[in-house]
This record gives C-alpha cells, sequence and structure tokens, in this order.
C-alpha cells in the first residue's frame, strides 16, 4: 500500500463503480444460499439459506468490530493494527492507494469476508446446530478470513514477498476451500452419508443461484482494483471468458463420463470458472483467462469425483470448487501473468521464474493455514457446546427442528394458536414422557 | 391375497424398501400422505403467526401380496419402520377380491407373483 498524500484524491468514476460493485458482491450471499439450498434435501431448505443470511449478519458485525482493522491498519506482516477498530478514522477520506472514499473501501471488503464466511457452512448442511454453527462463523471470519485478507491483500507477508492476488484467490477461494475440508472432518458425516443416496431437491435454485453468483462476481473481480481503470476492465471482461470456458470443458468431461451434460454439473462449473479467474483476473491476458477456464474444469472435476468416493461427507463440495479451483488460479499467474496486459509482473512463461515461486508459496501457506486454525477452532467450539444434534433430529430435518418453520409448508393440518399458547414440549420429536 | 398397507415415517423409507428387497417382495406402490397418529405436535412461526402443525408428513406402502407373502411383507414394514418413538405409523392388512396384471391380463396370485 502506497500512501499518494495529497495527490490521492477521491475520483467520483472510481466512487460510483465501487458503490455499485460492493451492492453485486453483497447479492452473491443470497445467491450463494439459493445455490446450497438447492443442493440438499428438501428438509433442510431454510437452514441451509440461513445459515448464508446469517454470516451476513455475523460477518459484518466482527468485520466493523475488529476484523477490518486486523486485515488492513497497517502492513506488518503477519497481522494488523488495531487503528480501525469500529471504524475508527475510517471516514470519507480516500483509502491510501485508492481513489475511493475509505468507507466504500471497507464496505466492498467486508462483503468478500460474508461471502467468505458464508461458503463454508457449504461444507456442513444438513447436521451441524445453527447455534454452534453462528458462534464458529464469527470466530473464523476474524480468526481465519481477517489474517488470510492481511496476508494477500493488507500488505502482509505474502504481499509483501510478491504474491499477485487480484480478487481473493488466498483469503476467499483457499481460505473457505480448506476450511471446509477440515470443517467437515470435525464435524463428521451426515448419518445417512454412503447409506441412501443424498440428492439435490431443487436443480432449477442450483442454476439461478449460479446464474446470480457470477453476476455479483463482476463486481467482485471488476470491483477488486477499486477503480475503472485498465486492470479492473481486464477482470470484468475476463470474468466473462474463464467460466464460458470452464463450462464448456465441464460438459465435455460430463459427456464423457457419463454421457449426459447434467445441469447441476453445470452450474458447479460456472463457479469453478469464476473462482478460478478470480485471483488472476487483473494479471492475465483475455486468451489465457480462456486457457485458464478450460484447465480449471480438470483438477476441480477430478477432486470432485474423487470426493464422493470417500467417507469425507464435505457435502456441497467447496474443497472441489474453491480450494482446488482458486489454487489452480494462483498457480496460474505464476506462469502467464504478463506485464504488457497488467503492468505490474510477468510470470515464467514471460521471463520471470520468480514469480512462480510467490504464486506457490501462497498456494501452501493459505491452505495449511486455513485448515489448521478451522480444525483447531471447531474442535474448541466441539468441547463447549455439542456441533450436531442427535440423529433424530437430523431424520426430521434442521428447518424444523432449528427453525420451527418448512420451506415447503402446505398449511394443511396447521392449527392457529394464541401467543400465550406454551407448547408441551419445544418440539415434541425425539424426547417425550 | 391381502393388500399390505404400511404408513411409515419418510425418513425410513429407505430402511423399509431395503428390508422389503431383501424379503424378496416386489411390486410396490408409494405415496406421499399426511396424517396424525398419536404423535406430540409441534409448532412453527411464520411472521408472528402461531401453528401448532397437527398433521405430519408420511409415505404409505401399498403392496398387494399373496399369502405366503403376508407375513414376510408386515415384518418388513415394522422393522424398517420402526424408531420406538411415537409416531411410527401403522400396517393394515386388507383382503382382496380381485388383481389384474393389466399387460396381460392374467389374474390373482399370478397377478401379484413378480415375473422373472
Amino acid at each position: 500500500m502506497t500512501i499518494l498524500g495529497a495527490a490521492n484524491a477521491v475520483d467520483t468514476g472510481d466512487t460510483a463503480w465501487m458503490l455499485v460493485a460492493t451492492a453485486m458482491v453483497l447479492l452473491m450471499t443470497p445467491a450463494l444460499g439459493l445455490f446450497y439450498a438447492g443442493l440438499v434435501r428438501s428438509k433442510n431448505t431454510l437452514n441451509t439459506f440461513m445459515m448464508c443470511i446469517a454470516a451476513i449478519s455475523v460477518a459484518v458485525v466482527t468485520w466493523a468490530v475488529v476484523g477490518y482493522s486486523l486485515a488492513f491498519d497497517g502492513t506488518a506482516k503477519i497481522i494488523g493494527g488495531l487503528d480501525h477498530v469500529l471504524l475508527n478514522g475510517v471516514g470519507f477520506e480516500p483509502r491510501d492507494g485508492t481513489t475511493i472514499p475509505h468507507l466504500v473501501f471497507f464496505a466492498f471488503q467486508a462483503t468478500f469476508c460474508i461471502i467468505t464466511t458464508a461458503l463454508v457452512s457449504g461444507a456442513v448442511v444438513e447436521r451441524m446446530r445453527f447455534g454452534p454453527f453462528l458462534v464458529f462463523s464469527a470466530l473464523w471470519s476474524v480468526l481465519v478470513y481477517a489474517v488470510l485478507a492481511h496476508w494477500a491483500f493488507g500488505g502482509g507477508w505474502l504481499a509483501a514477498q510478491g504474491t499477485l492476488d487480484f480478487a481473493g484467490g488466498v483469503p476467499v477461494e483457499m481460505g473457505s476451500g480448506f476450511s471446509a475440508l477440515a470443517a467437515a472432518l470435525v464435524v463428521g458425516a451426515r448419518k445417512d452419508y454412503g447409506r441412501q443416496a443424498l440428492l439435490p431437491h431443487n436443480a432449477m435454485f442450483v442454476l439461478l443461484g449460479a446464474g446470480l453468483l457470477w453476476f455479483g462476481w463482476f463486481g467482485f473481480n471488476g470491483g477488486s482494483g477499486f477503480n475503472t481503470g485498465n486492470n479492473s476492465v481486464l477482470a470484468f471482461t475476463n470474468t466473462l471468458l474463464t467460466p464460458s470456458c470452464t463450462l464448456a470443458v465441464w460438459a465435455i468431461l460430463d459427456a464423457i463420463r457419463g454421457r449426459q451434460v447434467t445441469a447441476v454439473g453445470a452450474a458447479t462449473a460456472i463457479i469453478v470458472g469464476c473462482v478460478a479467474i478470480t485471483p488472476a483476473g487483473g494479471f492475465i491476458s483475455p486468451a489465457w483467462a480462456m486457457v485458464l477456464g478450460a484447465l480449471a474444469a480438470v483438477p476441480s472435476y477430478g477432486v470432485l469425483v474423487w470426493r464422493t468416493r470417500t467417507r469425507i461427507d464435505e457435502t456441497l463440495d467447496v474443497l472441489a470448487a474453491h480450494g482446488i479451483a482458486g489454487f489452480t488460479g494462483i498457480v496460474f499467474i505464476g506462469f502467464f501473468a504478463e506485464m504488457q496486459w497488467n503492468g505490474i509482473a510477468d510470470g515464467l512463461f514471460y521471463g520471470d521464474a520468480g514469480q512462480l515461486g510467490s504464486q506457490l508459496v501462497a498456494g501452501v501457506a493459505a491452505p495449511v493455514y486455513a485448515f489448521a486454525v478451522t480444525y483447531g477452532l471447531l474442535r474448541l467450539i466441539g468441547a463447549v457446546m455439542p456441533l450436531r444434534g442427535p440423529d433424530d433430529h437430523e431424520a426430521v430435518g434442521m428447518d424444523i427442528i432449528h427453525h420451527g418453520e418448512e420451506a415447503y409448508a402446505t398449511g394443511e393440518g396447521a392449527l392457529l394458536i394464541g401467543a400465550d399458547y406454551t407448547p408441551p414440549e419445544k418440539v415434541a420429536v425425539g424426547d417425550r414422557t | 391375497m391381502k393388500l399390505v398397507i404400511g404408513i411409515v415415517r419418510p425418513e425410513k423409507v429407505n430402511d423399509v424398501l431395503e428390508a422389503l428387497y431383501r424379503a424378496e417382495v416386489r411390486g410396490i406402490t408409494l405415496s406421499r400422505v399426511q396424517g396424525h397418529g398419536g404423535e406430540l405436535d409441534h409448532v412453527e412461526n411464520y411472521r408472528g403467526t402461531r401453528v401448532q402443525m397437527g398433521l405430519s408428513e408420511k409415505v404409505r406402502f401399498e403392496i398387494a401380496v399373496s399369502e405366503e407373502f403376508v407375513a414376510p411383507t408386515v415384518d418388513a414394514l415394522c422393522e424398517g419402520g420402526q424408531t420406538g418413538e411415537l409416531g411410527d405409523g401403522k400396517v393394515f392388512v386388507v383382503p382382496l377380491e380381485r388383481v389384474i396384471r393389466i399387460r396381460t391380463g392374467e389374474t390373482d396370485n399370478v397377478a401379484v407373483t413378480p415375473t422373472t
């Protein structure tokens, strides 16, 4: 982060774009909720969606209180300072190194913390209790997200040693993906996993969610230059090119493996493509972005197929779609970053092998940190409160157990009762005399 | 010939199907139904409206069998559907007057015996 001093003024065009981009990234979290809710069984629809909605509240509060400060105050190696706690010193003046008000910069970064926190829920849906999830997401958004964001965006040691990460391959994609793996291991598989076919209950939600995510991703990648300059324009257009190529290759892989091109597969491909271009967006040429899209489909597809054959119930494949595709994107920069396009650095292919080294360091450090801290954190929370309920709660479904609602209530057999009514048991299932 | 009707919890359907498969019972119709047995109702809230849900989701099996398959079918429904909690459901065994296999016109015992 260079301090430009007095020359650094707010630019109205940049600010206008960043206001829109922030709202677009916020939309990605309900879109993710829709995507995730379609992938689970109907009895867990609301709970799955609610984990994303709850992440908005939890992550914004932790971000405003301390997360933003730890990520973006100062350029210490490991963690930022506390000068921006509760938005202290975050006002209308431009954020250092940008031409947008500090407040807008804060809000834009907050939406990243939200979506990343929501992403992790995909590993534990359909069995993790809602309360412990809220506790986990509050702590995770600070201990994992804010730290990784500092390393990659806030001038921490990864940025300092030259890692290029345009829009969050480190904190968002690898951070969520490898945390999801740890979370799935600690929380454990759903009781029916491996015994019954657990199918998506509404593939339409999955497709619509993926489409809305893609829309929001233009703000996510296109806004990560904090301006309307060349890098932002490049990232914006690459966000169109890369996922389209991933879609094509994914369809071919689907056709080879199962003779049919699946809709849920296509929705997944959109996510994988968007993830892959996230770190690389403003650094590689449009032609290489298309190659990245095609290439990124392969490892993610492979991990997805491999994972379903294991006992690891990483339910919605956050590792394959985000962790692996994010890794692919980060490493790809090391080969094909092009000074001519990004004005910053060349990759191995254009003569700088050192860039590949910097990218690989991030490709190892982020997964190790995210996995280890998430694993420890969930173990700790699990020691204080049970992470999951009894099997019969899981059988009835999280919606009725944790929210007292159903996604598809018919109203048949429902009797109106007064406010003074106290049920004999909170929920009749499971414990009775 | 009997018609065996089993009403079970939706989450036990797979267990029941497994038990029926092991008992070599073939020819099953099932439908999603709502019902009320002896289980306690649960309360739901929608924007300030509190409702007591008197009907629970159940799945109804209908299986037409010849006499020697009645006991295995009933056993399979009970074994697969049981959790020991209220609301596990019921099995009804009803006499059957006529059965016709539409494809061939075969009737009665022949019609309820699976073609192999």
